[in-house]
C-alpha cells in the first residue's frame, strides 16, 4: 500500500507521475484525456460544418458556381499526402513501440515534411484565391455579379474551416518537432512513449477532419 | 475503513497550506487544493465586479426615467450578463469546491492531470483580463447574448474583445472538464466503485460532459462573430444574404446547456449537505446519480426555446417545448428525493442545511416558472420580459449562489482547518434568503405586466416594483457582504477545527487530516461501504484488507 | 391604475386565454411549491435532532413505487401544459385565412414605422378596429426588434431579410402599450408606442384622413418607375411570368418545386429573381433589385401585385379613394 513518504522517496519508472498509482493507470489516463480532446474539436469543427450545410442549403446555385474555384487537383493530392503522412505517424508509434529510436526519429521527420509540403500547397491554394480577390473582406470580387454576396459568405466559410484546420496542422507541426527534440535527447523508450502516442491520435484527428472537408468543399457539387 | 487519525490540533502538522510558502509555490503549484484557491480568489472578485454593475442597474432602475444614459445603463447590463455567466458562475463551483474535493472524494492523490488543470486557471485568468480590458476600455453594449447583425454589424464597442475573453476562458472549461472526466473514470480508490461515488462526484461528471461537448460550439461561434466584425463577409448580415437567426441557434446550441453547467454543480454540493446534516443516505441515490446525467444529455436538446417568438417553425418549436418539459422531470426528481432524504432523519439547522434548505425552495419556483417559459403560448408574451429575468436569477441565484456559499461553509474546515462564526453565518443566511426573495419576487410580476427587460427607462406604472426590488437588492448585497468578511476573519483568526466537525461520511472527511497534506491521504484509503452510510448498519466488505 | 393587478389590462381574443394558461400554471406552480414547502419545513421540524447524541437514524435507500409516482404525475400535469400551450401559440401565430385586416409595421432603430393598406403612415402608432381579426406583416430596417403589444399578450421578433406575421383581435378600446421587446441598441428602451383600438364606426371616420394614395396605388407608381411593367405586363404574357392572379396561389418553378406566391416570395423575387425561377422561363433576365428598393417600397409593391389578383385576395383592404 503506497503512502505519501513512500510516493516522494520510492525511485519507480521515472516517467510514472507521482499522483499515479502505476503506469499502466498513467497510460489509460493520458489515452482517455486525449480522447476527450478530440471530441471537444469534433464539436468546435461541427459548429462551422453546421453553418456551412445551412448556407448550402440556401444557395445551391452559388455553391455552385463557387465550386469551380476549388482546385480539386491540389486538394487530391492534399488528400493523398495527409493519408500517407498518418501512415508514417503509425509507422512512427511502432517504432516507439519497438524501442528503435532511429526509425522513430526517420518517420517522425517524414511525417512533419509531409505535413509541411501540406502546408504549402494550402499557401498555393490561398494565393490564388488572394489573385482571383476571392477573400472576404473589402477586397472581394467576384466575376458573376447574381451570387456576389452569397459567394463571400460561402467563401467564408472555405476559409474559416480550411483556415482553422490549418491552424490544427501548424499546431501538430510544432508538436511533431517537440517530439523529434525529445526523441533525439532518448526520452523515449519501449516502456514509455506516451507523447508519441498521443500526438499521434491529435494527427489523425487532423487527417480526418481533411478527409470530410475535401469531398464537402471540393468534390460534391462540383461542375466545369 | 482506516482509523480517524488522532491529530487534534492542526497546526504542528504540514499541510497543503503550510508545505511551502512564497508566491512561486502558489503560482506554479501543481496541487489541485491550492489551484482551487487561486480559483476561489479570482472568481470572488469577478463576482465583486459583477455585482457592482448590478448594483448600478439597479440604482438606475430607481426612477422611470433613470440616472444614467443610455449607453452606459446597456453597458452596465451587458457587462453585467458576461462577468457573472463566463467569469463566475460557469467556473464556480466547478473550479473551486469540485478541484479541491473531487480526487479526495475519490481516494486520490490529485486530478489526472495536474499541471493541465493549473493551465486551466491560468487561461481563465487571461480570459478574464481581456474581459476587463473590455470593460475599462468602455464596455459593450450587445448584451450577453451577442445577437447579430447588431453585435456584427450595428454596435460600437469592443465586441472582438469581449468575445475573445469568453472564447479563451471557455478553453479553461473545457480543460477541467476534460480532467474531471478522466480523473473520475480512472484515480478511483479500490473499492470506489460508480454506484459507491458520492453524488457530488456524479453532479461534477455530468458537468464536466456538458462543458466538454457544449463549449466549442460558443467557442467557434464567437470565432465567426469576430470574423465577421472584421470583415463583413455576411454571415450573419441579411442583407447581403445571411441569417442573423443562425446565430441564435448556434449561440443557443451551447448557451442552453451552459446553464446546466452552472445547476449541477450546485445540485451536487446540496446532495452532500442534505446527507450529511440529516444524517442518512440519500433517498433515491441511483435516481439522483442518473437524474444529473438525464439533464446533461436532454440539456442539449433544447435550446429552441430561446427562439420561440424569432421566427422559428412551429413545428420545432413544439418539439423544442416538449423537450424542455422533459428535462424537468429529472430535476424534480433531484427534489424530491433531497425532501424524502429528511424523513425519518436526524435535521439540525448548521448554516451549510440553512442554505440547502433555501437552495431546495428557490430552486423549486425557479424551475417551476421555467415551466411557464416551456408553454409557448406564455413564453409568447412573457420571453424577453423581467419573468425570464426573474426565473433565471431563482436558478442561478436563488439555486446555484446559495448552494456554492452553503458548499463554502460546509467546506470551509476542511479547506482552511477553522472554524468560522456560527452565529454570523446563520444570520448571513436569512439576509441572503430575504434579500433575494424581495429582489427577484416583483421581477415575476412586473414581467406579466409587460416590462421588457434591457430596459434603461421604463412606464411610471412599473415604478413601485422596481423601487422593491432595488431595495431588496441591497439587502441582498450586504447579505454576501457579511460572508466575506467573517470567512476573511475567521481563516487567520478562527478556533481549530477537529478533522471532522460535522461528524460527515466521505473520504475527504474520515481519511483525510484537516486541513489535508499535500497528497491528501496518509494512507491509501480502500473503500468498503456505499456512500453515506450514516446508519453504520451495512458494511459491504469486497476486498480483503 | 386603479386597483393593483398581476395581470395587465385585457384587450385581445387570446389576452383572455392566455390569461386562463397563465392561471393554470399558476395554481400547478403555487401548489407545488407550497407542497414542498411545506414537507421541507415539516420534516426539519419533526426530525429535528435534539442531541449530539442522537442515534444515527436507519438508512432508506428508496423506492421504486415512489420515484414512479412523483415521476409520472408531475409530468402528466406538464403533458396538459404542453398541449393547452402549444394548441393556444399555434392559435396566436396562424392568422385566420379571410378576412384579416392587413396593416404593415417596420421596425428600424428607434421606430415604428405603420402603414395601412389605405396609404395611412403613423409612427410609433397604430389604429385598430374592435372586433376584426388584424394581420401584422413585420419588417425590419436594420438589426432584430420585437414588436410587443402585452395587452393583446402577444409578440414576435422582427427580424431583417425576413417577413414574420402574428395576429390579433382587438376586445376592448383604449390605448395600449406598445414596447420594443428585443434589445437593439442604445434606445432599445424608447422604442415603444401606444396602440389605439376604436370602435368599427370611428374607425371608419379616422381611415378617411389618409393621404398620398394608398399603398397599392404608391406600389403601381414603383412598378412603372422601376420598369416592372415592361416585362410583368399584365395583360399579355412577355418574357416573365405575368403577375395577373399569381398572388396567393401555388407556382411550380423550373427546378420542379411549387411554392406558395405569398408577400416572402413576391419580396424575394425582387431582391433576388435567380432564386426561384418560375418553370418555363430563364434565369438571369430580370435585373436585381437588392439595395435598390427600401422595406417600405417593396411593401408597396406588394400590396399593388396583390391587387393584380381576382378574385382579390380576402386580406387585402379596397382604397376608398
Amino acid at each position: 500500500m503506497a503512502d505519501s513518504e513512500t510516493i516522494l522517496a520510492a525511485a519507480h519508472e521515472p516517467e510514472l507521475q507521482h499522483h499515479f498509482d502505476d503506469s499502466a493507470q498513467q497510460l489509460e489516463s493520458s489515452t482517455l484525456g486525449m480522447w476527450v480532446f478530440l471530441v471537444t474539436e469534433v464539436m468546435f469543427f461541427g459548429g462551422m460544418f453546421g453553418g456551412y450545410t445551412v448556407y448550402r442549403n440556401m444557395y445551391p446555385e452559388a455553391f455552385a458556381s463557387t465550386s469551380h474555384f476549388m482546385n480539386v487537383t491540389i486538394g487530391a493530392f492534399n488528400t493523398a499526402v495527409l493519408i500517407f503522412s498518418s501512415f508514417t505517424m503509425v509507422l512512427a508509434v511502432r517504432s516507439a513501440q519497438l524501442g528503435q529510436k532511429k526509425a522513430l526519429i526517420a518517420f517522425l521527420i517524414l511525417t512533419l515534411i509531409l505535413g509541411c509540403v501540406f502546408l504549402s500547397l494550402k499557401y498555393v491554394e490561398y494565393h490564388e484565391k488572394w489573385v482571383d480577390h476571392h477573400i472576404p473582406g473589402p477586397g472581394f470580387h467576384y466575376a458573376d455579379p447574381r451570387y456576389f454576396h452569397q459567394a463571400q459568405i460561402l467563401f467564408f466559410l472555405y476559409f474559416a474551416m480550411t483556415g482553422m484546420h490549418a491552424i490544427h496542422m501548424i499546431i501538430g507541426a510544432g508538436l511533431l518537432a517537440a517530439l523529434i527534440v525529445m526523441a533525439a535527447r532518448n526520452r523515449f523508450s519501449a516502456t514509455w512513449y506516451t507523447p508519441v502516442e498521443m500526438i499521434g491520435l491529435y494527427w489523425h484527428f487532423v487527417d480526418i477532419v481533411w478527409i470530410f472537408l475535401f469531398p464537402l468543399l471540393y468534390l460534391i457539387g462540383h461542375t466545369r | 475503513m482506516s482509523p480517524t487519525l488522532p491529530f487534534a490540533s492542526t497546526e504542528a502538522r504540514t499541510n497543503y497550506l503550510n508545505a511551502d510558502y512564497g508566491w512561486k509555490s502558489w503560482l506554479f503549484t501543481t496541487d489541485h487544493k491550492r489551484i482551487a484557491l487561486l480559483y476561489l480568489f479570482s472568481i470572488t472578485a469577478f463576482f465583486f465586479v459583477g455585482g457592482l454593475f448590478a448594483v448600478g442597474m439597479r440604482v438606475n432602475l430607481l426612477t422611470p426615467q433613470g440616472l444614467f444614459s443610455h449607453e452606459t445603463y446597456n453597458k452596465l447590463f451587458t457587462m453585467h450578463g458576461i462577468i457573472m455567466v463566463f467569469f463566475f458562475l460557469v467556473p464556480s463551483i466547478p473550479a473551486t469546491l469540485g478541484n479541491f474535493l473531487v480526487p479526495m472524494m475519490i481516494g486520490a492523490r490529485d486530478l489526472a492531470f495536474p499541471r493541465i488543470n493549473l493551465l486551466s486557471w491560468y487561461i481563465y485568468i487571461v480570459g478574464g483580463i481581456f474581459a476587463l480590458i473590455a470593460v475599462i476600455q468602455g464596455g459593450v453594449d450587445t448584451g450577453w447574448t451577442f445577437y447579430a447583425p447588431f453585435s456584427s454589424t450595428y454596435s460600437n464597442t469592443h465586441v472582438i474583445l469581449a468575445a475573445l475573453g469568453v472564447f479563451v476562458s471557455g478553453f479553461s472549461s473545457i480543460l477541467t472538464g476534460l480532467n474531471f472526466i478522466v480523473t473520475i473514470h480512472k484515480m478511483r480508490a479500490p473499492g470506489m466503485t460508480w454506484n459507491r461515488l458520492p453524488l457530488f462526484v456524479w453532479g461534477h461528471y455530468a458537468t464536466s460532459l456538458i462543458q466538454v461537448l457544449g463549449t466549442p460550439v460558443i467557442a467557434i461561434t464567437l470565432v465567426l462573430l469576430g470574423l465577421e466584425r472584421l470583415l463583413h463577409a455576411g454571415i450573419f448580415d441579411p442583407t447581403v444574404g445571411g441569417d442573423p437567426v443562425l446565430f441564435q441557434h448556434l449561440f443557443w446550441f451551447y448557451s442552453h446547456p451552459a446553464v446546466y453547467i452552472m445547476i449541477l454543480p450546485g445540485m451536487a454540493v446540496i446532495s452532500e449537505i442534505v446527507a450529511c446534516f440529516s444524517r442518512k443516505a440519500i433517498f433515491g441515490y441511483s435516481f439522483v446519480a442518473f437524474s444529473s446525467i438525464a439533464i446533461a444529455v436532454l440539456g442539449f436538446l433544447v435550446w429552441g426555446h430561446h427562439l420561440f417568438v424569432a421566427g422559428q417553425s412551429m413545428y420545432a418549436s413544439m418539439a423544442f417545448s416538449f423537450i424542455s418539459f422533459l428535462v424537468a422531470v429529472p430535476s424534480a426528481i433531484k427534489v424530491f428525493n433531497w425532501t424524502a432524504t429528511m424523513y425519518k432523519g436526524s435535521v439540525s439547522y448548521e448554516t451549510p442545511m440553512l442554505y440547502a434548505f433555501g437552495f431546495i425552495g428557490l430552486f423549486t419556483i425557479g424551475g417551476l416558472t421555467g415551466l411557464f417559459l416551456a408553454t409557448m403560448a406564455i413564453d409568447v408574451h412573457v420571453t424577453d420580459t423581467y419573468f425570464v429575468i426573474a426565473h433565471f436569477h431563482y436558478v442561478m441565484v436563488g439555486g446555484m449562489v446559495m448552494a456554492y456559499l452553503g458548499g463554502i461553509h460546509f467546506w470551509f474546515p476542511k479547506i482552511t482547518g477553522r472554524l468560522y462564526p456560527e452565529g454570523w453565518a446563520k444570520f448571513a443566511a436569512l439576509v441572503v434568503f430575504v434579500g433575494f426573495n424581495l429582489t427577484f419576487f416583483p421581477q415575476f410580476i412586473l414581467g406579466y405586466q409587460g416590462m421588457p427587460r434591457r430596459y434603461a427607462h421604463y412606464p411610471p406604472e412599473f415604478q413601485v416594483l422596481n423601487v422593491m426590488s432595488t431595495a431588496g437588492a441591497s439587502i441582498l448585497a450586504l447579505g454576501y457582504l457579511i460572508p466575506m468578511i467573517y470567512l476573511t476573519w475567521a481563516w487567520r483568526h478562527g478556533p481549530s477545527s477537529p478533522q471532522n466537525p460535522w461528524n460527515a461520511k466521505g473520504l475527504e472527511w474520515e481519511q483525510s487530516p484537516t486541513p489535508p497534506p499535500t497528497y491528501n491521504f496518509d494512507h491509501q484509503p480502500v473503500v468498503t461501504e456505499p456512500a453515506y452510510n450514516y446508519s453504520g448498519r451495512e458494511q459491504e466488505v469486497d476486498i480483503g484488507g | 391604475m386603479g386597483v393593483f393587478s398581476i395581470f395587465p389590462e385585457r384587450a385581445s381574443t387570446a389576452a383572455a386565454q392566455v390569461d386562463a394558461l397563465y392561471a393554470f400554471l399558476l395554481v400547478v406552480g403555487v401548489g407545488m411549491t407550497a407542497l414542498i414547502f411545506f414537507f421541507v419545513f415539516f420534516f426539519a421540524v419533526r426530525y429535528r435532532r435534539k442531541s449530539p447524541d442522537d442515534p444515527a437514524p436507519k438508512a432508506i435507500h428508496g423506492s421504486l413505487p415512489l420515484e414512479i409516482t412523483w415521476s409520472v404525475i408531475p409530468f402528466l400535469v406538464m403533458l396538459v401544459m404542453f398541449a393547452w400551450g402549444t394548441k393556444l401559440y399555434f392559435q396566436n401565430y396562424t392568422p385566420p385565412p379571410n378576412n384579416t385586416l392587413d396593416i404593415y409595421v417596420t421596425g428600424k432603430q428607434w421606430m415604428w414605422k405603420v402603414q395601412y393598406p389605405t396609404g395611412q403612415r403613423e409612427i410609433n402608432e397604430l389604429h385598430v378596429p374592435v372586433g376584426r381579426p388584424v394581420k401584422l406583416i413585420l419588417a425590419s430596417e436594420d438589426v432584430i426588434h420585437s414588436f410587443y403589444i402585452p395587452a393583446f399578450r402577444l409578440k414576435h421578433d422582427v427580424v431583417p431579410g425576413s417577413y414574420q406575421t402574428y395576429w390579433f383581435e382587438a376586445t376592448r378600446p383604449g390605448r395600449y402599450h406598445i414596447f420594443c421587446a428585443e434589445y437593439c441598441g442604445t434606445n432599445h428602451s424608447d422604442m415603444g408606442g401606444w396602440v389605439t383600438v376604436m370602435e368599427p364606426s370611428e374607425y371608419a371616420t379616422w381611415l378617411t384622413g389618409g393621404t398620398g394614395g394608398s399603398m397599392r396605388e404608391q406600389g403601381e407608381k414603383l412598378f412603372q418607375q422601376y420598369g416592372c411593367v415592361t416585362c410583368h405586363v399584365t395583360d399579355r404574357q412577355g418574357r416573365c411570368p405575368s403577375l395577373l392572379n399569381v398572388f396567393g396561389k401555388p407556382v411550380v418553378l423550373d427546378d420542379g418545386r411549387t411554392v406558395m406566391a405569398d408577400e416572402a416570395y413576391v419580396r424575394e423575387s425582387i431582391l433576388n429573381p435567380n432564386a426561384k425561377i418560375v418553370k418555363g422561363y430563364n434565369r438571369d433576365i430580370m435585373p436585381v433589385f437588392e439595395g435598390q428598393i427600401g422595406e417600405d417600397g417593396l411593401l408597396q409593391l406588394i400590396a399593388y401585385v396583390k391587387s393584380l389578383s381576382t378574385p382579390t385576395p380576402p386580406n387585402v383592404t379596397r382604397s376608398t379613394k
